[in-house]
Order: structure tokens, then sequence, then C-alpha cells
């Protein structure tokens, strides 16, 4: 199967290293093999490692080494970061975070919501197989 | 910081020879400012009280030292302070006790005995633990509070919780091979039951369903937890 996200000017990436650990950057322009030069738009356009990046599916229409306002128009009309945030992948970051703040009571809640759940699904599925037979 | 500034000694009168001033009693006496001194308590120098002599002992002092070394204790002037908390351990709190047979229970924090040690319950309806004292170090603060309004601890202290002491039992022939067969049964004393009884009763009316279920089970470590990044 080919490629479908490339390297590209417009490439949203998602930053997965370090302290800006699941940031999205938009690549503005390709210095090497290696490296990338990255914006965002209350950031100071910096030079990454494509080892610290992964690509997504989106990409924004800019132009190379775009300036601050046009990026900032860019990914505004484009809804690019609220698009990922609804994104299976960016629910699954959203819902990573969301248990690094949990509380020891809601870990518990948590755990008793699982196994209601769990013991309605075994009770129907019981149901069907019983009924299958 | 600069040290305060001395009020500068009032020159000394001049010497004409050894051991002879150059200024008479009354020059003397203007200069040190005495009278000032003097019209400050109402014409006359203060004076300090005798002290009170010590009552005589009776009797003659004795003629030799005692023979022996009477061993007095040494002057301690250390007070001891009450145990510090940690800021997230408030009366009221949910805590997790580390250590012991209730390891891993969830508690209940009603105040601090005069020890130092933190007074918890389970409640021991909910989770068996009953009233009890535990350091603070081993125990994890949850960030849970329980509504205690009402709660009264006033009446338990440490002495609370010492055991009586118990009488001791002859060791016969008869009773040592008797002694596995029948061990009698220790029974708690009513005071006791009825104290726990006390003051679970109030915090059971307070505690919601679903807080009775958290702190009725247990808190373990399971795979993937990393404790030292839980949030409690």
């Amino acid at each position: 199967m080919p490629f479908s996200r490339y390297v590209e000017i417009g490439r949203v990436a998602l930053i997965n290293y370090g302290e800006e650990y699941g940031k999205l950057v938009v690549i503005s322009d390709v210095v090497d093999q290696n490296r990338a030069l990255v914006d965002r738009p209350d950031e100071v356009r910096r030079i990454i490692n494509f080892k610290r990046l992964v690509l997504t599916d989106f990409k924004i229409d800019i132009p190379r080494l775009a300036k601050k306002k046009v990026l900032s128009a860019a990914l505004e009309e484009s809804e690019v970061f609220s698009k990922f945030e609804n994104s299976t992948w960016g629910k699954k970051l959203a819902k990573r975070a969301l248990k690094t703040t949990q509380t020891d009571f809601e870990r518990y809640q948590a755990a008793v919501a699982r196994k209601k759940t769990s013991a309605a699904v075994k009770k129907v599925f019981n149901k069907l197989k019983s009924a299958s037979e | 910081m600069a040290p305060a500034k001395k009020k500068e000694p009032r020159a000394p009168a001049k010497e004409l020879g050894p051991g002879i001033s150059a200024q008479g009693r009354s020059k003397t006496y203007k200069r040190r400012g005495l009278w000032a001194i003097k019209k400050k308590n109402g014409g006359k120098f203060p004076v300090h009280e005798k002290q009170a002599k010590p009552a005589e002992t009776e009797g003659k002092a004795p003629r030799f030292y005692p023979a022996d070394d009477v061993k007095t204790p040494l002057k301690r002037r250390h007070v001891q302070k009450p145990t510090k908390l940690r800021s997230s351990i408030t009366p009221g709190t949910v805590l997790i006790l580390l250590a012991g047979r209730f390891k891993g229970k969830r508690v209940v924090f009603l105040g601090q005995l005069p020890s130092g040690l933190l007074l918890v319950t389970g409640p021991f309806r909910v989770n068996g633990v009953p009233l009890k004292r535990v350091n603070q170090v081993y125990v994890i603060a949850t960030s849970t509070k329980v509504d205690i309004k009402g709660v009264d601890i006033s009446k338990i202290d440490d002495a609370y919780f010492k055991a009586a002491e118990e009488p001791k039992k002859k060791k016969g022939e008869d009773e040592f091979f008797k002694a596995d067969a029948e061990e009698e049964k220790k029974e708690l004393s009513k005071e006791y039951i009825a104290r726990q009884k006390e003051v679970d009763s109030v915090l059971l009316k307070a505690l919601k369903p679903e807080l009775k279920g958290y702190l009725g089970s247990r808190f373990t470590l399971k795979a993937h937890d990393r404790p030292h990044l839980l949030k409690f």
C-alpha cells in the first residue's frame, strides 16, 4: 500500500516526545532529511527532529515559511485542530490524559461503572448464546 | 545589618596623676548625670530590694560527703511539640492505610490525638476498621472528604486505646494440658463497643451510598499503575 501521509508544507503533526507531548504543530518547511521547521499560532517557529513527530491525516493549505497571520487564518478556516480532537486518535489521547488526572475516588467510580456495563453485556450475551443453542 | 548605634560613654574626668581626678565630688556628680536619675525616682536613688536569705536548714551540715553517688536527672528544656500533619490530612479526609492488618483499607480521619497520632475509623460497619490510631507516615491522604460534622471525639484520648493489663495465669501442670482445649475468649468491653457505635452512627448517616462502597473497597495497585504518578 502506498503512503497516505507525507512530510510536506502544511502537514499537521503531533509531537510525541517530552514536555510538549500531544501538541499539534504544522510543518512550515523541511530543513533536511531529519528535521523540519514547525510552527504553531501560539509559539515561536522552531526546528524539530522527525523522530519526535507523528504525521496526522490533516493538511492545511499554506505557502512555505508562512507568516503567523497566514498560518492562523488557514488553521481557523480549516478547523484542523478541533477536527483532530474529535477524531478517534484525538479522543484516545484525551481519554488517556483524563485518566492521569483522576483521583482515587473517581477511579473507584470508573471501576464500578465498568463492572456494571460488563455485567449487563454478559447477561445479554449469555441470553443470546443459550437461545442459539 | 549594621549594629544599633551605641551611646558614646561619657568622657572620664582627666586624671592629674595616677588615681587623682581633676574633678571634685560635686563636679563628678554633675558629670555622671546622677542628678537625672535621682529626679526620675523622686529624689532618691533606686535601690534593689535585698534578696531574702535562704532559710537555714535545721541541724548541722553533714560532716562527710555521701558515700554513694546520687544521680541527679539531667535538666531537659526540650518541649515536645505536637506532630505537624501533612496539609492534605484534615478532619474528614479519606485515608488509605498502608501497613498492618488493615492495609489497603480506606478509612475516615477524625482528628489528631495529643500523642500526634491520627484517629481514624472505618467506619466499622462499612469495612471492619474500628476506631484506631495510626501514624501519618503509614497513610496516603486522598482528596476525598467526608462530612464529619457532629462526630464527637472529645472523649477519646490515647489512654482509650491502651489495653488493660491481663492478670497473670498460673502455669501449672493442669493448666498446661488444658490450655489448648479451652482458651477463654476475650470479650471487648461494653464501653468500647458503645463508643464505636456512637461515633459511627453519626458518620454513617453522613455517608452517601457511593461513598460507603468506596470505603468498603480496598486499595490495590494493578498492572500498569505507577504509584508515583497516581493522583489520590
